[in-house]
């Protein structure tokens, strides 16, 4: 473990810009803390505080200038290493027929996300697994990208990752890990990438007394989760619930409004539609982050196969926390509990999955 | 930079290539349906094989991709037919197509007829209405290897007999199957007109057919509830669960895994399937809505 001074991440930052990064931290718009390209120091959140709930997302103030004394706005990695909206090919048609051209051209600096927590380094690992062996633009903007994680001290009310084992602490998948202490950084080193950049910036050894606040941080973290959950038994307690009556009963308050998948950092569903130039002649073909609680999602061969609010939170509960294990070996949850905050009508996974165990096994009964 | 362990790397990453191909001949087969016969345009075809019971993507410039099974014979890669029914708004646009008009192709994708199995004993192809297009490359490459099964049993069915594809080719087929000893049965839920064959759902030609269970492999395709009763019908005869064979339908954007919209249960139809063994999917077929 490594030592650097406050003004040593503003160091770094400019350092990633130097060598042609393209610098991604958090910052403030719109009232909640979001990922953006930042500048330097000055950029980052100083002295905010975050109030997180079930359908709630509020900022509050405070005059210490820490950076990092919150959890998490609706971003994570995800938007930037698989874009809400990306162009893939465009395809030109014209006397000689149709033709398939190049991508077309995109910001091409690598990037380095900093700021992201240990659930969001989780994310990133799972959604590997989906894409690294599919898709070659993930696969070059994950290959060259700098991870720089930043251990949780004052996790979220909707957090759970202790539940999922994803945190609070990172402990993989990071290039460099910091933890904020009083007159500084504690730096730790994941990567070869993250041994230079430690070197670049003269990082010291850090002392005994500031590993063992590193490990107190930590623990205390761990122990202010929001949320628990307990996913014992899991992929087989959402399969043999498939007819509980609890679907549709948060059916009835779920508005199918996407949310949940938008803000999910390991939700990979998208579309790829067609928008035609004015002239006719040029067809872009884009991806586009889809959801499954949308109708259209499921439609096939003429019909929408999830009709019901209860048959499409159904597909993405069970999706998340269960299937995922059979397609992916591991949980597509990773308990950040943006889906619980994002939520407009504050929807709980932990409160849903511990409702269908409470009653595990019970059926609906139709009567149409 | 570090990353987990991963999926294997895909052969052909990106879902294959974008082909061309060249619309030859539109056929109509049903009131909403045509099948679009077509041939790639200069070397495109190069390398491309598919086995029975596999998709490709096509592409309408400028409209989008859809998902259509290939119904035409494997052993002619190169002469390809696809039957598209006219439903969604990248079918409809098919509407549009002549002959010489250029579509894109990619594939072929997913889990073909596994017509191995069958060898040395007896095949059963069940379809109904449409499903009746993805076997036909089974049919036609059981019928050119018609000495590695005992018997051959086809049992097609459909609501209405406007509503059976490749109608043009029947007498064709029938006079071809009396030739080879292929048993041919065929019913509709309703008769209008001249129909000199069997009158009711599908699953009334099993008793006729004769099938004897222990030496039966069986493929079926169809709407989700001819499968459930076909399904159940089969094994209440004790063909085993593990060798009937079903082909499944969900939107598939992608046909690599990647797009997510597939999804039944735990597996994506156009990786996993859409030729699923019996035993794998039955209980998923259960549940509305899944």
């Amino acid at each position: 473990m490594w030592h650097i001074e406050r003004e040593g991440l503003g160091r770094l930052i400019r350092l990633l810009a130097d060598r042609g990064y393209r610098v991604i931290g958090p910052t403030v718009r719109d009232d909640a803390i979001v990922l953006e390209e930042i500048e330097g120091l000055e950029d980052l959140p100083a002295g905010v505080r975050e109030v997180q709930g079930p359908g709630s997302y509020r900022l509050e103030r405070s005059n210490d200038g820490r950076l990092f004394d919150w959890a998490h706005g609706p971003d994570a990695g995800k938007r930037f290493l698989f874009p809400p909206r990306e162009r893939l090919t465009e395809i030109r048609r014209d006397r000689e027929g149709m033709r398939v051209g190049p991508a077309p051209e995109e910001d091409d600096r690598p990037l380095a996300l900093l700021g992201l927590r240990s659930c969001d380094l989780h994310a990133i690992a799972v959604q590997d697994r989906v894409f690294m062996g599919l898709d070659e633009r993930y696969r070059r903007r994950r290959e060259r990208a700098v991870l720089i994680g930043v251990n949780c001290a004052v996790p979220g009310g909707t957090c759970f990752c202790v539940s999922m084992g994803t945190g609070p602490r990172c402990t993989s998948g990071f290039d460099l890990a910091l933890t904020e202490l009083a007159d500084g950084f504690a730096l730790e080193v994941g990567s070869r990438v993250g041994q230079e950049l430690r070197d670049a910036l003269g990082a010291r050894p850090a002392s005994e007394d500031e590993r063992a606040e590193v490990d107190a941080i930590a623990t205390a973290a761990a122990e202010r989760m929001g949320r628990t959950l307990d996913v014992s038994d899991m992929p087989t307690l959402l399969y043999r619930n498939r007819e509980h009556p609890r679907w549709r009963e948060v059916a009835e308050r779920c508005l199918a409004c996407t949310n949940c998948t938008m803000v999910c950092p390991t939700c990979f569903c998208h579309d790829v539609v067609d928008d035609v130039s004015l002239s006719g002649d040029v067809a872009t073909r884009s991806r586009e982050w889809a959801s499954c609680f949308s109708a259209e999602y499921s439609w096939a061969a003429g019909v929408v196969v999830r009709e019901s609010h209860a048959a499409r939170y159904r597909q993405w509960l069970t999706h998340k926390f269960a299937s995922w294990i059979d397609q992916f070996g591991v949980s597509g949850c990773v308990g950040c509990g943006r889906c619980i905050t994002w939520c407009p009508v504050g929807i709980d996974v932990t409160e849903e999955i511990a409702a269908i165990r409470a009653t595990d096994g019970a059926v609906e009964v139709r009567t149409a | 930079m570090s990353t987990t362990e991963l999926r294997e790397p895909a052969a052909q990453p990106e879902g294959r290539p974008m082909r061309i191909a060249v619309i030859q001949r539109i056929v109509p087969e049903t009131p909403e349906s045509s099948t679009y016969w077509m041939t790639w345009r200069g070397n495109d075809g190069e390398g491309y094989a598919f086995e029975a019971g596999q998709f490709n993507m096509l592409y309408l410039f400028g409209v989008g991709e859809v998902a259509i099974s290939i119904s035409s014979n494997p052993m002619h890669p190169h002469h390809l037919g696809h039957t598209v029914r006219h439903v969604g708004r990248v079918t409809n646009a098919f509407r549009n197509l002549r002959p010489g008009d250029e579509i894109g192709v990619r594939g072929p994708f997913g889990k073909p007829w596994p017509l191995h199995e069958a060898e040395g004993g007896d095949l059963v192809i069940v379809a109904g209405g449409v499903g009746v297009c993805p076997v036909r490359p089974a049919v036609e490459s059981a019928m050119r290897n018609r000495d590695r099964y005992r018997r051959l049993i086809l049992l097609l069915g459909a609501r209405t007999p406007d509503l059976l594809p490749y109608k043009d080719q029947l007498d064709e087929w029938v006079a071809l199957m009396e030739r080879l000893g292929v048993e041919l049965h065929l019913t509709v839920d309703e008769a209008v007109g001249t129909w000199l064959y069997d009158i009711g759902v599908v699953t009334t030609l099993f008793p006729k057919a004769r099938i004897e269970p222990a030496r039966t492999t069986a493929f079926m395709c169809g709407p989700e509830v001819m499968l459930r009763f076909a399904g159940r019908g089969l094994r209440e005869l004790g063909v085993p669960a593990e060798r009937i064979y079903l082909s499944t339908e969900r939107h598939m954007e992608c046909g690599i895994g990647l797009c997510g919209h597939c999804q039944l249960g735990p597996y994506f139809v156009c990786t996993d399937g859409p030729v699923f063994r019996y035993d794998e999917i039955a209980p998923l077929l259960e549940v509305r809505e899944l």
